[in-house]
């Protein structure tokens, strides 16, 4: 009896490390596979060919002046600072309505061998700061020919 | 003047709540009722002054009371009534004032429910809640003080972030993950009070613990929907979940809260599993306060956590010090709790209620790393990382399938061994339902390995909940010739945690089957067209009619107008927008959705020309995403049947498996073999 429940106690551990030990593989290699890095445009350059085709994060500004859109293939092009380097960054669809010069985006996608960044996915930085519209910004003013006639 | 009763409440609460410890701790050792009487009222006195404190804050921010350090950073006089009131909780101060008095009131109603009980657990558990509300009201008087006088007071504020005001949802999600979070917190205080007072061996604690369980459980179940509806409906890309750190912080304890709930039911059925209902209680609460810490310390960036600040040493501190502690405790008392039963049989309904805690166990240890695992990047080699979506996924997939198995087996199997004909017998019909819904998810044109999982396995767990209602139903109309509504009543009156359980089973499932399909059959499609264009998406004909902009009371709003066609006919309308919010430059998205059973047309507006001349929209086809909705909906249904009180003379539900005596009718009942042993007849 005793022998037998020690037996099975024994069992019970092995499977137990035999899971946890697969599990920790699966784990480790997972993180380590899917590791996505957040990397400033400089940090980006200085990794060099390390940093091609890898999952990245690109935070910075948008380079005034830089950003050429064609509405109709939704073909977007723009340039990303940290205030030293820049990197130019593609991606396909539309951009965030205010998306000026200056504004913080963070660009998810990969850096090709040409040098250009392909992002599949755009967010601007909402920052919880307050920041007072600036001058000569008033959607009610720059979008007051979208008001309908007869409404209010 | 507003501030200054408000934070010398708070003082005041501090005091009486460290009072209060001493004064329980005190009446229960040298066993003076008295003073245990005025450490209950301690914990009275304390709601009251959080009450006065919370009141304070909404009015102070309902009239704009901008010398109020909370009302300057969060209010604005443009903002309209309700999303003044729901800022209570937008910032950091805010939320954790609100916190601090949902524990306070909780406590005060977890004291009052047992204050006749003489048992030495209850002031120790009280204790322990006067103990977090230290904790909290320390902050409050502290680092995260919402009431520091502002001067020069300034004439308006920014409001709040508009993210947060641009849907009703944001009233209901974080109010609920509060009630969820702070539920689990009396839990975990029973706990602690049963191992203080020595009775942790018997059963009373989790007895009380379960039903705080199942209520904190549903309310975080609905804070946890409500926060994928609000994700869906606000911030514009599709989705519902996206393993944002904030979504896996209220996700974590979920998990343990759900592996919980069924292994106490091991432990009170079989006097199995003592040590790690403690432990998992411990961890419950220990991820709701980790939840608080990764949402509110801004230790994230991530779209949820949009406050900054210094308290997080203290939550630090606070969660090492719980953690550590709760967890000597229960190592502490690990002798007196020996399992005094054991495993019959790996074909018993305990051993798949073992097996579903292996699984959460595992799934919260996968979330839990993959949450921390930047932070400690970060902290240990200063680089910045995320863990992608992907990792999560190949992690989580297989173990959902998998328990989503358990959930069909498991009311199948009876307690200690099954007999394998009758297995058999009860695993028929819901096989069948498997291969049926493995054939209907192929022939919709689902090929992803996991979603014809779900969708098969989703069949088999959903035939085989039903066939238990159906088998008891039956047996009662056989027996006592009653209809089919009148049994189904009855049934539910027999053991309603059982038939609550299953009810929010076919939530889960329907959770399930609704995520399978939104997320592997989705159609997505950019696409800028001229007022009087049509677009083609997965069957769904759109056509963009015009764009208009319009003065809102506190924001310009931009919309484009988008018809559904049928045969050419426009038959819905869809306006997603643009909202010009006056207190920040970028607009906050505005999507807008056709939902229906089958499946929404979900529409963005992601740019547009001054002119009105052309839209770019968003369009994604999605089907089944309001059976997630729905879902979570039936799963909190069934948390409100399995805490319906019992009629007053109904004898307990619950029996030991093992208890010598079982009561005599029951007996009788286990010699039909094809009626549940908890059906009364």
């Amino acid at each position: 009896m005793t022998s037998e429940k020690s037996k099975r106690r024994r069992m019970a551990i092995l499977a137990l490390v035999v899971i946890a030990g697969v599990f920790g593989y699966l784990i480790y290699g997972g993180i380590g596979n899917n590791l996505v890095y957040f990397l400033t445009p400089g940090e980006l350059l200085a990794k060099g060919s390390k940093a091609v085709d890898v999952p990245v994060r690109l935070g910075g500004q948008i380079v005034p002046g830089s950003v050429t859109w064609d509405a109709q293939t939704l073909d977007l092009r723009f340039r990303v600072t940290d205030g030293t380097k820049e990197v130019v960054v593609h991606s396909t669809g539309a951009p965030p309505q205010m998306f000026r010069a200056g504004i913080g985006v963070i660009v998810e996608g990969r850096y090709d061998k040409a040098g250009v960044f392909e992002s599949t996915n755009l967010m601007v930085r909402h920052s919880n700061e307050y920041h007072p519209p600036s001058k000569g910004h008033n959607p009610a003013e720059a979008y007051k020919t979208l008001i309908r006639e007869g409404s209010e | 003047m507003t501030g200054l009763l408000a934070l010398s409440s708070l003082q005041v609460a501090l005091v009486v709540a460290i009072v209060g410890i001493l004064l329980l701790v005190a009446g229960v050792r040298r066993e003076q009722p008295r003073l245990v009487a005025a450490g209950y009222s301690a914990v009275y006195t304390i709601f009251a002054l959080l009450v006065v404190s919370t009141a304070a804050m909404v009015y102070a921010l309902v009239t704009h009371d901008f010398s109020v350090s909370y009302v300057a950073q969060v209010g604005s006089r443009a903002t309209p009534l309700f999303f003044t009131i729901i800022s209570l909780w937008g910032a950091l101060e805010g939320s954790i004032l609100f916190w601090a008095f949902l524990l306070a009131g909780f406590s005060a109603l977890a004291v009052y429910l047992h204050r006749r009980e003489s048992d030495a657990m209850w002031p120790y558990a009280a204790a322990t809640l006067l103990g977090i509300s230290v904790f909290f009201l320390v902050l409050l008087v502290g680092p995260a003080n919402p009431f520091h006088v502002v001067s020069p007071v300034p004439a308006d504020g920014p409001g709040p972030n508009p993210l947060l005001q641009n849907h009703p949802l944001m009233a209901v999600h974080p109010p609920l993950l509060y009630l969820g979070y702070v539920g689990f917190a009396v839990p975990f205080a029973f706990a602690v009070g049963a191992m203080f007072a020595g009775t942790v061996a018997d059963d009373k604690w989790i007895r009380a613990a379960r039903l705080w369980s199942i209520a904190a459980w549903a309310f975080l179940t609905a804070a946890i929907i409500a926060g994928m509806w609000w994700s869906y409906e606000v911030l514009g890309w599709g989705g519902y979940w996206a393993w944002d750190p904030v979504e896996n912080a209220s996700l974590m304890p979920w998990l343990t809260a759900t592996a919980f709930l069924h292994s106490i039911m091991v432990q009170e059925r079989r006097a199995m599993l003592k040590v790690w209902n403690l432990n998992l209680v411990v961890i419950t609460f220990v991820l709701t306060v980790l939840g608080t810490f990764l949402t509110r310390s801004g230790i994230l960036s991530s779209v949820h956590a949009f406050t900054q600040g210094t308290i997080g040493y203290y939550f630090l501190f606070f969660i090492a010090f719980v953690l550590v502690g709760s967890l000597a405790l229960v190592a502490g008392h690990t002798p007196e709790l020996r399992t005094k039963g054991k495993l019959d049989s790996m074909a018993s309904r305990e051993s798949a209620f073992m097996l579903n805690n292996l699984l959460l166990s595992v799934l919260t240890f996968t979330v839990l790393l993959g949450t921390l695992f930047p932070l400690i990047a970060e902290a240990l080699r200063g680089i910045k990382v995320s863990v992608g979506a992907p990792f999560f996924n190949m992690m989580t997939l297989p173990t959902v399938c998998a328990l989503l198995f358990l959930l069909g087996v498991g009311p199948a199997l009876p307690w200690r061994r099954a007999d394998g004909d009758e297995l058999k017998r009860k695993l028929l019909a819901p096989a069948i339902g498997l291969v049926i819904g493995a054939v209907l998810a192929f022939a919709a044109g689902l090929r992803d390995l996991y979603a014809v999982l779900a969708f098969a396995l989703g069949a088999f767990a959903l035939v085989s909940n039903l066939q238990e209602f159906w088998v008891a139903i039956a047996a009662r109309m056989k027996a006592q010739k009653e209809s089919p509504a009148a049994a189904l009543v009855r049934v539910f009156g027999s053991n309603r945690h059982r038939y609550g359980g299953y009810v929010t089973h076919l939530g889960v499932i329907a959770v399930a089957v609704g995520i399978a399909a939104s997320a592997s059959a989705k159609h997505e499609r950019e696409v800028t067209l001229a007022p009087g264009q049509t677009v083609q998406v997965a069957g769904v004909t759109l056509r963009f009619d015009e764009l208009w902009g319009r003065q809102e009371p506190r924001r310009f709003s931009v919309g484009a107008d988008v018809y559904v066609l049928r045969n050419g006919r426009p038959v819905s309308l869809i306006a997603p927008r643009q909202h010009f919010y006056e207190t920040q430059e970028e607009p906050v998205p505005t999507p807008a959705v056709l939902t229906s059973m089958r499946r929404d047309v979900y529409v963005n507006l992601m740019a547009f020309k001054e002119d009105g001349s052309s839209a770019t929209i968003r369009v994604l086809v999605e089907p089944l995403v309001m059976w997630i909705w729905i879902g979570g909906l039936v799963a909190c249904f069934g948390a409100v049947i399995a805490l319906w009180p019992r009629r007053r003379g109904t004898p307990p539900q619950v029996r030991p498996v093992d208890a010598d005596q079982p009561v005599a009718r029951k007996r009788q009942k286990r010699k039909q073999p094809r009626v549940p042993a908890e059906v009364s007849v």
